[in-house]
């Protein structure tokens, strides 16, 4: 009798696979149905954002921060802004901190609507996926009414703002967060609460706070995995330190804490908390204040070097900038969350089923933009 | 902990294996041999009063030329503490930089390392999975060295001329 073939199987998924967000390829080492071991592929999508950095002024740098994380341009710019600001000391008018914080959170709202619309569709639920991207269109159309784009802005600026916001900006933002109120407790009803997703989620890629810390995991992940750190409130930027809010951490209400659904629920909750802050801003927000005023004629930061950093989507952006004092930056580094949060995978995700793998890499919300810069 | 006083409990207990601290800067580091780095970072991480469980971020840079050579940043970070610090190894061989692998310390220097060597050909030792993580394996030279001459074709490709 011929004998069974019994040796391991390498599959990989994607670099072209819906489920993989992007273009990524993962090589899974299977037993069957159970994997064994994860290796992510990356760099399909390298783009030299290091490299043109060096080569171009530093404003023009901006507009390739937007790119990097195409969900999260907003807070790409404000984080790289800020680095740039800190090297050479620039006040900023009041206005724009607040202007600047309205969008960040506002952008922090859109992507996690994407991330938690997307992994209900990754794990098999259709519907909540098209009211996700129904709430962010009206995003959209609050930054198109700001910046004319929808997508990759270019909005925040070295010391200030692209523009000052439109007349009657405010009054439909305000009108965006009571509608969008309801909205939450509609995903509640529709996808937090639902059998057939908490059977897929909970319980599933459990990832221990001590080896998300050593991964350098960061931002809803870690939270999920119960260590209360946000940089928000660890290491308060911009004017974080004004508003009332709370940090969420994933307590495993429906397993164990650091479950792919506690990764999506501390982002459910994080939207309400996001929509909270974005409410105290408006309402403190000064009328008056030219947004221009402290945006330098020529931007060449002093001789030496900073590493910042700032609570991005996905958690911590970091950026080290070294300048030799001329206008062009001498290096830029971008230290991007996801790529972190990817590199976890094969931790949490050896073990499971295939489609397990799908649920796992859905609840990491990876870019690949940002991966692969 | 200060970023001044985490420099002098690291020379006190090094001596010499540190090389220099710049406190005026926009983020302090500490210049250290890069033969103890290994020894330096495990201290960095274990010690009591300092705990850094974090590695925020590791960058390769190159200063360009024999006197200003190719480099490491390690930015760590301490949740339980709050506090921060910057170490810097410099390398003075330009044709062969060599260092020990962190990766069983902070699991986050696992593909910042890779990284490293991909754009900058600093070879670390002892990394259990070590090549290029963004560009293919068989990309020539390597592209944030401020030397790199670039190739004109990859694999009968052309390759477009930067302006």
């Amino acid at each position: 009798m011929a004998r069974l073939h019994a040796e391991e199987m390498v599959l990989n998924m994607g670099p072209q696979h819906p489920s993989t967000h992007g273009v990524l390829r993962l090589k899974l080492r299977t037993d069957g149905e159970i994997v064994s071991h994860i290796e992510p592929v990356i760099g399909y999508l390298h783009r030299c954002f290091e490299k043109h950095g060096e080569n171009i002024e530093y404003p023009m740098v901006t507009p390739f921060t937007d790119r990097c994380d195409y969900l999260a341009s907003m807070n790409n710019a404000h984080g790289y802004a800020m680095a740039v600001e800190k090297l050479m000391d620039i006040e900023l008018p009041e206005r724009v901190e607040y202007l600047r914080i309205i969008f960040a959170e506002f952008q922090r709202i859109a992507s996690h609507l994407v991330a938690v619309g997307a992994f209900g569709l990754d794990v098999g639920a259709i519907t909540p996926f098209l009211y996700c991207f129904r709430e962010r269109e009206s995003i959209l159309d609050l930054f198109e009414m700001a910046s004319g784009a929808r997508l990759l802005y270019n909005y925040v600026w070295i010391g200030g703002l692209a523009h000052d916001i439109p007349p009657g900006f405010v009054e439909k933002a305000y009108e965006f967060l009571d509608y969008f109120d309801e909205r939450i407790r509609e995903y509640d009803r529709i996808l937090t609460g639902n059998k057939i997703f908490i059977e897929r989620s909970a319980d599933v890629g459990v990832m221990p706070a001590e080896v998300a810390i050593n991964y350098g995991v960061t931002g809803p992940c870690l939270r999920a995995s119960g260590v209360n750190h946000d940089l928000r409130r660890a290491q308060p930027y911009s004017i974080y330190d004004r508003f009332e809010f709370d940090t969420v951490v994933g307590k495993g209400e429906m397993g164990t804490v650091g479950d792919c659904w506690d990764r999506y629920n501390v982002r459910v909750l994080e939207m309400a908390q996001s929509a909270r802050i974005i409410r105290q801003a408006l309402e403190q927000l000064p009328t008056e204040g030219d947004v221009k005023s402290a945006v330098p004629k020529k931007i060449r930061p002093p001789k030496g070097e900073i590493y910042s950093r700032s609570e991005n989507p996905r958690g911590e952006l970091g950026y080290y900038i070294i300048s030799d004092g001329s206008s062009v930056p001498f290096r830029l580094k971008m230290r991007s969350p996801a790529f972190c949060n990817l590199s976890v995978i094969n931790e949490i995700g050896a073990g499971w089923m295939i489609s397990d793998v799908i649920a796992i890499l859905g609840s990491l919300d990876i870019v690949l933009g940002e991966i692969d810069r | 902990m200060t970023e001044a006083e985490i420099y002098s409990l690291l020379s006190t207990e090094f001596g010499d294996k540190v090389v220099s601290f710049q406190g005026e800067e926009k983020t302090p580091f500490a210049v250290i041999q890069h033969q103890a780095i290994h020894e330096i970072m495990s201290f960095l991480k274990r010690d009591e009063r300092l705990k850094f469980d974090s590695l925020m971020s590791l960058s390769g840079f190159d200063l360009g030329g024999a006197e200003q050579p190719l480099g490491i940043i390690y930015h760590l970070y301490s949740m339980s503490l709050n506090h921060y610090f910057a170490v810097k190894v410099l390398f003075e061989d330009r044709e062969n930089p060599k260092l020990k692998t962190i990766n069983d310390l902070f699991r986050t220097a696992d593909w910042h390392e890779r990284e490293a060597y991909d754009m900058y050909g600093i070879t670390f030792e002892g990394h259990p999975d070590f090549h290029r993580i963004l560009l293919e394996d068989d990309w020539e030279g390597y592209p944030l060295r401020k030397d790199y001459v670039q190739a004109e074709f990859y694999r009968g490709m052309k390759i477009a001329k930067e302006k």
